[in-house]
């Protein structure tokens, strides 16, 4: 079952404004029947000051669909018409405490069966430009419909292109499979072959949050020439020395202890030690190193170092 | 008023003689079955009882010839999978447009591999075509895979007629039973059904256990290799709790085959009547005449299915509804638009499915409280008049939207 909100349970048990007003003036029909959606809503309006006297609203939907009507229904009485058409869809869903990503749709619905409504008083033509897909991102209820014009109109071709213009997959990463499907079919109808990422490939920014062990060590960049132990260091100074103020912002720091090999031992201080955060600073630290150096490394706290240095 | 659960297509209470026959696996028989110490051994003998039982409940010819896997959809993927691999020169698959997810989704991503799948149509009762079938086998079908029930309207399947078809044309014919097993008798040695799927949860034993029935003889090539387990069908150390409680459950099934196609069938029908007698404009789904004896499957027209539910939640009544509301989906179940079920109909449809714990009181209530919660919610319905549906629903209300 959905995790609705109290308020949106109250509203469903209890709706506010159920059935059709008399004496409506404006009357706005929105949903779709395939979708098991469909809103009437009617206002009465006070013709001189615009004023919605009343509001009802007659909806076959589900529990969101029923809750989002009578909340939209309660929100606009009282308002004038053009006070009401401030309302956004986020604005419906803040009044009942939130909706499932799934049910978002539920709070579109009622802003758009207002501005139908309020179109209709007006003697407009309301034109519906909301076209609604699958829900493909569950983390941040993107559709399908979303990402493929976001991938038409900007001849997107990766995963993390979708991700960085839409949002779509910047969370769990479960609906990266059928993301590579839209784009291969969008791709494909623009005469291009989509080509995943190298495995292991991360995002900028986005850091693991345990070290990886060497065996899984992302694809690096070329190596950049041998560097000597001593040129290596400095350049390992100087990335620590770029990522300081990030650190410092946050009220922390690093400080390079040694460099083993692979094994790079630096001392967290401040606020970026023992923190949960720690292992993600060391992560994000790593990865910079990675990729400045060309080569895996290993970035370990000095507390962790093996007492037994010698053949660890 | 304790709660009452009619939601047994999804899955099932664990029956307590199951729950009390798989403590001891949780403690001290906790060996390895493949282990040849005492604490193995036993563990060992307990899974052969358990295949037994599984035989005996399917009239296996064979003990060999079950598989234990961890769900129904892990044995219709082995199977499926295990057809195409054992007859790589057979690019088809025949299955039909009811059939669960665990099939059907497997389906669709095996075309966009380069199968072919034919899905069998279904009529406004949800029955096949057979001349269809008979035309589409042919030496290029790798499987045929044909539910023996379906899971939302409770119809059953010509599966025996339909896998003596596919024996004749030398096709393998496998079918999803995860709805069927304990609930109608069958004796598979006795059919030329080559491989079917069973699924623990739905007869009142745990969850994560299921089996695939492979007839001895059938080609096969196992989804997981690895240890000999299940004789090196289906690697992986046995999940010996699921499979101890799936044996005392199949026991159990044989024992009330008889009451829940005479009891809970005469509940069910009891439900049914009582229903339609009180709520004008609902109807019910599937072939009534050729059914499941737990399920009913209704359609109220005019209002949506997930409100329903939580409606009869409220009144500690557990169902569950083809509305694409309550699955997050963008549409009404699949099974109901493959029955040409409008929409204004399949939104609101509800499944009832009894098991051997319901008791006619509850049926009572349960009629007594769908009347009230479908008017009240009618009364919401913009397709719903002072008295009855309004004139012309679909085009009197024709809302706008892309
Ligand atoms: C017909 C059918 N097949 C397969 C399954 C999947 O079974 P499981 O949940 O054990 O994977 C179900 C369960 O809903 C079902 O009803």
């Amino acid at each position: 079952m959905w995790d609705y909100s109290e308020t949106v349970k109250e509203h469903f048990y209890n709706p506010r404004n159920a059935g059709a007003v008399a004496e409506a003036n404006a009357v706005g029909d929105v949903g779709s029947i395939s979708c098991g959606d469909a809103l009437r809503l009617t206002l009465k309006v006070e013709p001189d000051t615009e004023v919605i006297l009343d509001a009802g609203f007659q909806t076959f939907g589900c529990g969101s669909a029923i809750a989002s009507s009578s909340a939209l229904t309660e929100m606009v009485k009282g308002k004038t018409l053009d006070e009401a058409l401030t309302i956004t869809n986020q604005d419906i869903a803040d009044f009942l405490g939130g909706l499932p990503p799934e049910k978002m749709h539920c709070s579109v619905m009622g802003r758009e069966a207002l501005q139908a409504a309020i179109a209709n008083y007006r003697g407009e033509e309301w034109e519906d430009d909301h076209e609604e897909g699958a829900l493909v991102c569950k983390c941040f209820a993107i559709d399908e419909v979303m990402i493929r014009d976001t991938i038409k109109a900007n001849n997107l071709s990766s995963i993390e292109d979708v991700t960085n213009y839409t949002k779509a997959g910047g969370g769990c990463s479960s609906c990266h499979e059928g993301i590579e499907k839209i784009l291969s079919e969008e791709m494909a109808a623009r005469g291009e072959t989509f080509v995943p990422g190298a495995v292991g490939k991360k995002k900028e920014g986005v850091v693991k949050l345990k070290s990886p062990k060497p065996e899984a060590a992302p694809v690096v960049a070329a190596a950049k020439g041998k560097l000597t132990t001593v040129q290596r260091i400095r350049v390992i100074e100087e990335v620590l020395e770029g990522l300081r103020p990030a650190l410092k912002a946050d009220g922390g720091d690093v400080e390079l202890i040694d460099v083993d090999g692979k094994n790079i031992y630096v001392n967290l201080v401040g606020a970026c030690s023992g923190c949960q955060m720690a292992a993600m600073t060391l992560g994000g630290v790593q990865q910079k190193l990675i990729e400045t150096l060309g080569e895996f490394v290993k970035v370990v706290p000095h507390s962790e170092r093996p007492v037994a240095i010698e053949g660890v | 008023m304790a709660d009452i659960y009619l939601d047994n297509n999804a899955t099932t209470m664990v029956d307590p003689d199951v729950v009390a026959a798989v403590m001891p696996f949780f403690s001290e028989q906790f060996g390895n079955p493949s282990s040849l110490h005492n604490f193995g051994n036993k563990v060992g003998f307990a899974l052969k009882q358990a295949r037994q039982s599984v035989q005996n409940l399917l009239g296996a010819e064979h003990e060999s010839e079950i598989i234990f896997t961890s769900c129904g959809t892990e044995s219709d993927s082995t199977a499926i999978l295990s057809a195409l691999k054992a007859y790589p020169e057979r690019k088809e698959i025949i299955t039909t447009v009811v059939e669960h997810p665990a099939i059907l989704n497997l389906c669709d991503n095996l075309a966009s591999e380069g199968y072919t799948v034919h899905k069998l149509k279904v009529d406004s009762k949800g029955r096949l075509d057979l001349d269809e079938y008979a035309r589409l086998l042919s030496d290029k079908v790798a499987v045929v895979s044909v539910m023996w029930a379906n899971n939302e309207s409770g119809t059953l399947f010509p599966v025996e007629k339909m896998a003596e078809m596919a024996e004749a044309a030398d096709v393998l014919f496998h079918t999803d039973a995860v709805q069927a097993v304990g609930k109608i008798p069958m004796n598979l040695q006795d059919t030329s059904i080559h491989m079917l799927s069973l699924s623990g949860h739905k007869l009142h034993a745990p969850k994560g256990v299921g089996v695939l029935y492979l007839k001895r003889g059938v080609r096969f090539r196992p989804l997981l290799r690895g240890g000999h387990q299940e004789r090196g069908r289906r690697a992986g150390t046995e999940n010996t709790i699921g499979i101890v409680g799936l044996g005392k459950a199949c026991e159990l099934a044989l024992q009330h085959m008889e009451y829940e196609n005479t009891t809970v069938a005469a509940l069910r029908d009891r439900l049914q009547a009582g229903i339609l007698a009180a709520v004008p404009h609902a109807f019910v789904t599937g072939d009534p005449s050729n059914r499941l004896p737990n399920t009913l499957n209704i359609a109220f027209e005019y209002i949506e299915g997930e409100a329903i539910l939580l409606l009869l939640n409220k009144q500690g009544i557990a169902a569950s509804s083809g509305s694409a509301c309550t699955s997050g989906s963008l549409e009404p179940s699949h099974v109901m638009k493959a029955m040409g079920i409008p929409y204004t109909a399949a939104h609101g449809t509800v499944r009832f499915s009894l098991s051997r714990y319901n008791t006619a009181e509850e049926i009572e209530r349960v009629i007594e409280a769908v009347p009230p919660i479908v008017a009240q919610l009618r009364k919401l319905s913009p397709y719903w008049g002072a008295n009855g549906p309004i004139e012309n629903p679909e085009q009197a209300f024709a809302p706008v939207y892309a």
